[in-house]
């Protein structure tokens, strides 16, 4: 029931955006020692970890977890509804598109390093033929929802349950960041979703900040963006737009120099275009409200809580 | 999950290289030879007979007004012009090596590019009359003379449609055939190449009505060198400086900075942050460094190595937030590379998240003037630009 946002008009309901305590949760790579590691945490945290996959070791279990050949077969057996890809970067491409045509509906992909090609072809394949389908990631720490469900390799502790503010990010240490200045303020998370700076990301600063403006719990967000691309001066304009909701935010790479793509793929100034004065500029001219650097920004959402 | 932090960067391709790459999907280039010195320039031209082009090899752009293009009638001329651009100065790049090339006639001069549209997620290609110089510059001054067409990557790049766009751009009859040979052919060397962007500027009418690739600009995505194993080769021809070198032979995202504090980070975005903080405190960062998700020991150990021999530093501000890196590794790593070598600055630590509070057992018993611990990352920023301005011994 998650889904309803996805529809026109959809009515929402109380929950968290895309997943919940009842997502059911299948390990794409469990078996590998990452995907073992952050599996069992996600497990130890309270999310529904139903299933592994590999081909090679199906009829196994992992400390307990049932592993089968494919997705389809996982989804068969436990009904599981999402995926999380702990797969190395060349087999993520067809990871993805298992996960879809095993029929989860939302898939978070972990891995760095995916070839740019290859995130360009799984992304209009899943527009295409799969649009029901939510994608998160590749190169995203993942999602949580604090006291729900954590999928991916969010440290759950940091996170504090019951919101009202929901958290969106590209980068991934920021989201932790992020997540522990709200925690050391009392305030609390309903979804905090890592989108990834990779250059095609399956979920944008959009699709969340949709999801949040019709989340009831949701009263106020957090964005955090970076240097490089339009992102962020496009999730500008959406919130100029269409957001009801207060914004608070902070964008990486103030003082990076033009030419240097700072470790992200997408991180990068050129040409004098997706430098983070830009970026601020279009947010703030939106009614974002912007800090200089994440307690800063921590600091105007502790304000934006308090006015609530 | 760890990857080979090296794969993650762009690859440039000097001009040469990347007619290699495009001759190798079958595209018409002209005959060329690389050299390094003068007298291999020389001996180039007359293997191949003069007229040649004499073209500086660097990873800029604007090489023909900074000198590092000349045309060369004689063999004389061809010395001549050898010798001034070797060690040629462009845009911070010293010119290493010329590529000699057999001159080409040109009747008309056009533009063509694919690159990805990251806010449309498809492909992009353009096509434009106004070839020859700097495609911002067209853009900016005539927009209309570029031709866009977007490519679904699922569906890729058809001929109907490569000469609908094509003719969209407007070129004379007699290059159409020619241009949409080129441009198919390119494509294909865009997808199976993994290319981050591949660009002919100009792609030239000669006189006799052939379309021909005169220039090459080619950018390679690193990520993808698991399926192109002779990626491998142009890594070497990469240009960075001393530090950026060290960095990159251990595997670490490096970029190097003005100032003195030295930035040891995990995650570009906390990498980026920690720089804008230092700076926000009234500092200056001397390098940014991510070393990634889930670094071991030796990673953490090569970055402390890397950033203590950059004799700008005067104070390392190490700033960990654990997700798939974990405390405990991050401080075994700290505590081993103070063991290897001996560390010339001050270093100011932050750890927070996965197995932080493990970490932070490792590390106390080594606490010193010369290795702290701050809570927050405001506070250690702080901490770290104190001790660049006063206790920092570097050089």
């Amino acid at each position: 029931m998650q889904w309803s946002w996805l529809l026109p008009g959809g009515q929402g309901f109380e929950m968290s955006i895309f997943v919940d305590e009842t997502t059911r949760v299948v390990y794409q790579g469990l078996t590998g020692s990452q995907g073992r590691y952050y599996g069992l945490l996600n497990r130890d945290y309270g999310t529904q970890v139903v299933a592994g996959t590999n081909p090679r070791k199906a009829g196994e279990d992992v400390d307990g977890i049932p592993i089968f050949a494919s997705v389809t077969e996982a989804v068969a057996e436990t009904g599981a509804t999402a995926s999380c890809i702990f797969i190395p970067a060349p087999g993520v491409h067809d990871a993805v598109i298992e996960a879809a045509e095993g029929g989860v509906q939302f898939i978070v992909s972990v891995t760095e390093g995916v070839p740019a090609h290859d995130e360009a072809r799984f992304y209009n394949r899943l527009r295409r033929d799969f649009p029901d389908v939510q994608l998160l990631g590749p190169n995203c720490p993942g999602i949580i929802s604090p006291g729900k469900c954590n999928i991916g390799i969010t440290a759950g502790h940091i996170a504090l349950p019951g919101g009202p503010v929901g958290i969106v990010s590209r980068s991934g240490t920021l989201t932790y960041q992020a997540l522990y200045e709200l925690k050391q303020k009392g305030i609390g998370c309903t979804t905090c979703v890592g989108i990834g700076g990779d250059p095609v990301p399956g979920t944008s600063f959009i699709d969340c900040l949709t999801a949040f403006e019709e989340d009831p719990e949701t009263r106020a967000v957090m964005m955090i963006g970076e240097i490089g691309g339009s992102a962020e001066e496009e999730a500008a304009a959406f919130i100029r737009d269409n957001m009801t909701k207060p914004v608070a935010s902070y964008v990486a790479g103030v003082t990076a120099p033009p030419g240097k793509k700072m470790g992200h793929a997408g991180a990068i100034v050129s040409g004098g275009k997706g430098t983070a004065a830009a970026k601020m500029d279009a947010l703030r001219s939106a009614g974002v409200q912007v800090g200089l650097n994440p307690t800063e920004a921590g600091e105007l959402m502790a304000g934006i809580v308090a006015g609530l | 999950m760890s990857r080979r932090v090296q794969e993650a960067a762009e690859v440039d391709l000097f001009e040469y290289q990347g007619k290699q790459f495009f001759a190798g999907y079958g595209m018409p280039v002209s005959p060329g030879e690389i050299a390094f010195t003068v007298d291999e320039a020389v001996a180039a031209a007359e293997r191949l007979g003069i007229p040649v082009m004499v073209k500086a090899q660097v990873h800029a752009g604007g090489r023909g007004k900074a000198g590092g293009v000349k045309f060369a009638a004689t063999i004389d001329e061809v010395r001549t012009h050898a010798s001034a651009i070797l060690g040629l100065d462009i845009k911070g790049h010293v010119v290493g090596r010329v590529w000699i090339e057999e001159a080409s006639d040109i009747a008309e001069e056009y533009y063509a590019s694919f690159t990805l549209d990251r806010s449309a997620k498809k492909h992009l290609g353009m096509l434009s009359v106004e070839g020859g110089v700097e495609i911002e510059t067209v853009a900016e001054e005539n927009p209309d003379a570029i031709a866009k067409v977007w490519i679904d990557p699922v569906d890729g790049l058809a001929e109907p449609e490569c000469r609908d766009w094509v003719a969209a751009a407007g070129l004379p009859d007699a290059a159409v055939d020619g241009t949409v040979n080129i441009l198919l052919k390119l494509y294909t060397a865009y997808v199976e190449g993994d290319a981050d962007m591949v660009e002919i500027n100009p792609l030239i009418l000669t006189p006799e009505g052939q379309v021909h690739v005169l220039d090459a600009k080619v950018t390679l995505d690193g990520n993808s060198v698991f399926r192109h194993e002779d990626y491998a080769a142009f890594d070497e021809t990469q240009s960075r400086d001393e530090r950026e070198t060290a960095a990159h032979r251990i595997g670490l995202q490096y970029v190097g900075l003005d100032g003195s504090v030295g930035v040891i980070a995990n995650g570009a975005g906390l990498a980026m942050s920690t720089v804008d903080v230092i700076s926000q405190v009234g500092g200056a960062a001397a390098n940014f460094l991510d070393i990634g998700g889930g670094a071991d020991v030796d990673t953490m150990a090569g970055a402390l190595e890397v950033i203590n021999n950059d004799p700008a530093v005067r104070s390392i501000f190490i700033n960990i937030f654990g997700g798939i890196t974990r405390g405990e590794v991050v401080a075994n790593g700290i505590v081993e590379a103070l063991e290897r070598v001996v560390i010339n600055s001050p270093i100011v630590i932050r750890l927070d998240g996965t197995n932080a509070g493990d970490g932070r057992l490792i590390l106390e018993p080594h606490f010193s003037d010369s290795l702290q611990m701050a809570s927050t990352m405001l506070e250690a920023a702080e901490r770290a630009v104190e001790l660049a301005a006063t206790g920092g011994t570097g050089v």
